[in-house]
């Protein structure tokens, strides 16, 4: 009895949560948002989806005919679904870290923006051009001109959504 | 291949957090502002009622000026320049080499001298005041012309204006459009280079009121400030100019018959040939609501907004102050006080009291009048929303929201193609709005802090398609540090936290209401509710819109355990009297500077005692004369008889709450005292 009211009122808060991650984009007050937007409210809520996963989420919240917008009422169940089973779960640093020493093959503890553009932007689910750019202004060393990469993940890995 | 998978899952998250991070700092920022401009509306209401209630002696009627008395009474002739002055030396009629003076001098941090610069708003108020309500532009003239955003005093961005778009000239031509001054540290710099280059170049600049050109928001928002800190012996006299100069500053331009630029906006009334047809010096104070029109006035077919930035009104905002209810008590504090002889003339009433007539004979407020002052400040006050309709813009307390169908409808009646107005900070410097018909520009980048926003300006060429270009005034991020860059970008944390702390301030100072709100959801007195509670009482007293649970992490402390809120009321000894007069500190930095007729920076503990209780009266809060007087000598730190304004405003700064936590364990008995501050609420870990 008590799980139930307990479970009861997890699921409102996880709604709630979801109702505040939306209503932040909806800029015309009427529980809408653009679908491009879906990918940063998601995030936004924890969790960590590949793009492939993202496309997947879109195309279960869309219209039957899609508008470019995703409203409330179909954004809601899927989203405390995924809350709830805890999908797309966060990386743990020292997963990431590995992910950095596998492109630094000669263990220099660094690496150059080129490489790294390289493999980015032609590997895996490929980085713009922009999001390149963005990612290298935060990254790199103004006086070295390379990435210390372990620095780099130290530092953004503060979780404080939650 | 799984490495850059998850490299790139990684990054997009994060980035996808900042970018959250940053519309909630925008959201804090654009509510406490328009929060504020809201306040500053009750303000003008207490003045109004002040000044109604008030009858000078007539020998102290002597700032009712005809022309020509303004002209002897700003003669700068008696003003002499020491040789000691290093700065620029204008001849009139200004010639080229004058106004580049001046810029170079400005550039270098050199003050005018006070004659100059009387000598030069003479000579800009001589020019205002034969202009048309409306400015007449062609591009048949020049090429193109350049249209401006609000500087709000940053000087770094006009110059970076200039230095990207040149400077105006006959062939350079710009228009500005409001709100120069205010909030930023060079409003008066910024004013001389535009008066001066509008002296040399009459078809080169052209100005558009904003609401900020008032001097009652100048004295709320910074402006009278600088001046007076500037200029320690004319500043007075040189305030009293700009206001007549503000008065007489053009209410629109058109471009081409096909480009309407304003201030603020418009509203389904407005109506160009009223507008051009008014006399607009006539109302010093738009915001003035003593006579505000009924909100009525405003057709509203579609459904009402729901404001994304909501009002800090506790109830309705009095758009009138109820006269027949005053207390004898305020009515006779009032008559006491003549000195506010010089409140109640200096401040042109909306009553539109004639300078021809004589000063004791007011004039009935006529029909005419209202639609004349209604145009007015729908003009300088509008802003625009995404539904139809036309409804009272209550965060701002002054104007309407429209919608995209009275765009069409005046843009229509008018014979235009586009509405360029500011008034509002956008993050990329511009937007365009209503089906692209309305575009709104704003020239200060880091207006809220530095990478809030950039600034931008618009071109226009004879095709009439505007050009915009954006800028940032700012440290390029080669100076700064892999760790600072990491810390500016990360979730950008600087402007986050001084975002954050203008959002605790918010919570400090309601915090009783909160409390309450609090104890309405534990009905046991458990001292613990819910996050869900929590975040709806929050909304429920601050009406800021904001999402609080994604903000909560950052506005308390964590504390493991159960899903519940852990809060205490920390009873200090006048801790009411200071949350209620630090809620109130700006306003009453306002009321004490008018207080402080001679701008000396003193007021003795009986104007300090006066201004409270008409305050406190007004607001209907209640506070003994004792907590006052008690209060009083406390900040008295010389024990001279007299505070100084800076100390006390000083005295409401709020210390990083960091430094403050209370650490409880358990209940509301162990507890630290740290202080007025006290953070007064903990949580604990949620789930997920």
């Amino acid at each position: 009895m008590a799980d139930d009211k307990e479970a009861a009122a997890f699921v409102s808060e996880v709604h709630k949560r979801i109702s505040n991650a939306f209503d932040v984009f909806d800029h015309e007050f009427n529980h809408t948002v653009d679908v491009r937007e879906i990918g940063t409210i998601i995030r936004s809520l924890g969790c960590f989806p590949t793009e492939a996963e993202l496309h997947d989420i879109i195309a279960e919240v869309e219209e039957e005919e899609p508008t470019g917008y995703i409203r409330f009422e179909k954004f809601l169940p899927t989203m405390t679904k995924v809350l709830m089973e805890h999908k797309f779960r966060p990386i743990p640093d020292d997963l990431l870290l590995q992910a950095f020493e596998v492109l630094d093959q000669q263990k220099r503890g660094y690496l150059e923006p080129e490489e790294l553009s390289k493999y980015l932007m032609q590997e895996g689910e490929t980085f713009t051009q922009e999001e390149m750019e963005e990612m290298l202004s935060a990254a790199l060393d103004p006086d070295k001109n390379v990435i210390f990469y372990k620095d780099f993940v130290g530092m953004m890995t503060i979780d404080d959504t939650q | 291949m799984r490495a850059a998978l998850l490299i790139q899952r990684w990054y997009r998250q994060y980035a996808a957090r900042l970018e959250i991070r940053r519309r909630c700092t925008w959201s804090i920022f654009q509510s406490i502002e328009y929060a504020g401009e809201q306040d500053q509306i009750k303000l003008y209401n207490f003045f109004g009622y002040l000044m109604d209630h008030f009858t000078p002696a007539s020998s102290e009627r002597d700032e009712v000026f005809h022309d020509t008395e303004w002209e002897r009474y700003f003669c700068y002739k008696d003003i002499e320049v020491p040789d000691t002055y290093s700065g620029p030396h204008l001849t009139f009629p200004l010639c080229t080499h004058n106004v580049t003076e001046l810029l170079e001098a400005i550039k270098h941090k050199q003050l005018l001298h006070s004659r100059y610069v009387l000598q030069l708003l003479g000579e800009t108020w001589k020019l205002l005041r034969v202009l048309p309500n409306i400015n007449v532009v062609s591009t048949c003239q020049s090429k193109e012309i350049t249209i401006c955003g609000d500087l709000h005093g940053h000087l770094e961005d006009l110059l970076l204006v200039f230095y990207k778009n040149g400077l105006p000239s006959t062939e350079t031509p710009y228009v500005f459009n409001g709100d120069f001054v205010d909030r930023g540290k060079d409003s008066m710099e910024i004013l001389l280079i535009l008066f001066s280059f509008q002296l040399l170049y009459p078809s080169g600049v052209h100005l558009n009121r904003g609401n900020h050109e008032d001097h009652i928001v100048n004295l709320r928002y910074g402006f009278t400030k600088e001046v007076l800190g500037k200029y320690k012996v004319h500043g007075k006299r040189i305030l009293k100019l700009l206001q007549k100069i503000f008065s007489q500053l053009p209410l629109a331009t058109v471009i081409d018959r096909k480009v309407l630029v304003l201030h603020g906006g418009i509203s389904d009334t407005t109506d160009l040939r009223l507008i051009a047809r008014l006399e607009r010096h006539r109302v010093s104070c738009s915001c003035n609501h003593a006579q505000a029109p009924n909100p009525q006035h405003y057709s509203s077919p579609g459904t009402p907004r729901s404001l994304r930035v909501r009002s800090l009104a506790r109830g309705t905002l009095p758009l009138c102050l109820p006269r027949a209810n005053s207390t004898r008590t305020v009515e006779e504090e009032l008559q006491e006080r003549r000195r506010w002889a010089g409140l109640g003339a200096s401040c042109d009433r909306v009553r539109y009291l004639s300078s021809n007539r004589d000063p004791d004979q007011d004039r009935e407020v006529t029909e005419t009048d209202m639609d004349e002052w209604k145009q007015l400040v729908d003009v300088l006050w509008s802003d625009p929303m995404p539904q139809d309709g036309c409804v009272p813009n209550k965060v701002r307390g002054g104007g309407c929201y429209w919608g995209p169908d009275v765009t069409r409808d005046v843009l229509q009646r008018h014979k235009l193609q586009l509405l360029i107005r500011s008034h509002e900070c956008k993050q990329d410097g511009y937007e365009f709005c209503h089906d692209r018909r309305v575009l709104t520009i704003f020239s200060a980048s880091n207006y809220y802090e530095v990478d809030s926003n950039r600034g931008a300006y618009v071109q226009l060429g004879p095709d009439l398609n505007p050009h915009l270009i954006q800028y940032q005034a700012s440290r390029s991020s080669r100076d700064l540090t892999l760790r600072q860059r990491l810390v500016n970008n990360n979730c950008t944390n600087k402007k986050k936290r001084s975002a954050l702390q203008a959002l605790r301030e918010q919570l400090f100072a309601h915090k009783s209401e909160l409390i309450n709100a609090f104890q309405e959801f534990d009905p046991e007195h458990t001292g613990m509710i819910s996050m869900r509670h929590w975040a709806v009482a929050t909304e429920t007293v601050l009406h800021l819109g904001l999402p609080w649970r994604m903000l909560r992490s950052q506005l308390l402390v964590s504390q493991g355990g159960l899903n519940s809120l852990l809060f205490l009321s920390h009873q200090l000894a006048h801790t009411g009297l200071l949350e209620t007069m630090y809620r109130h500190h700006s306003n009453l930095e306002t009321i004490f500077r008018i207080i402080d007729m001679d701008h000396s920076g003193l007021i003795s503990f009986e104007e300090f005692r006066q201004t409270w209780r008409l305050l406190s009266a007004h607001l209907q809060t209640e506070i003994s004369d004792e907590a006052i007087s008690g209060l009083a000598s406390s900040i008295d730190f010389n024990k001279d008889g007299s505070i100084d304004i800076n100390e006390f405003m000083e005295a409401f700064r709020l210390v990083s709450p960091e430094t403050d936590l209370i650490k409880c364990v358990n209940g509301t008995d162990k507890c630290t005292r740290h202080g007025a501050h006290d953070i007064v609420f903990t949580s604990s870990h949620d789930l997920h």
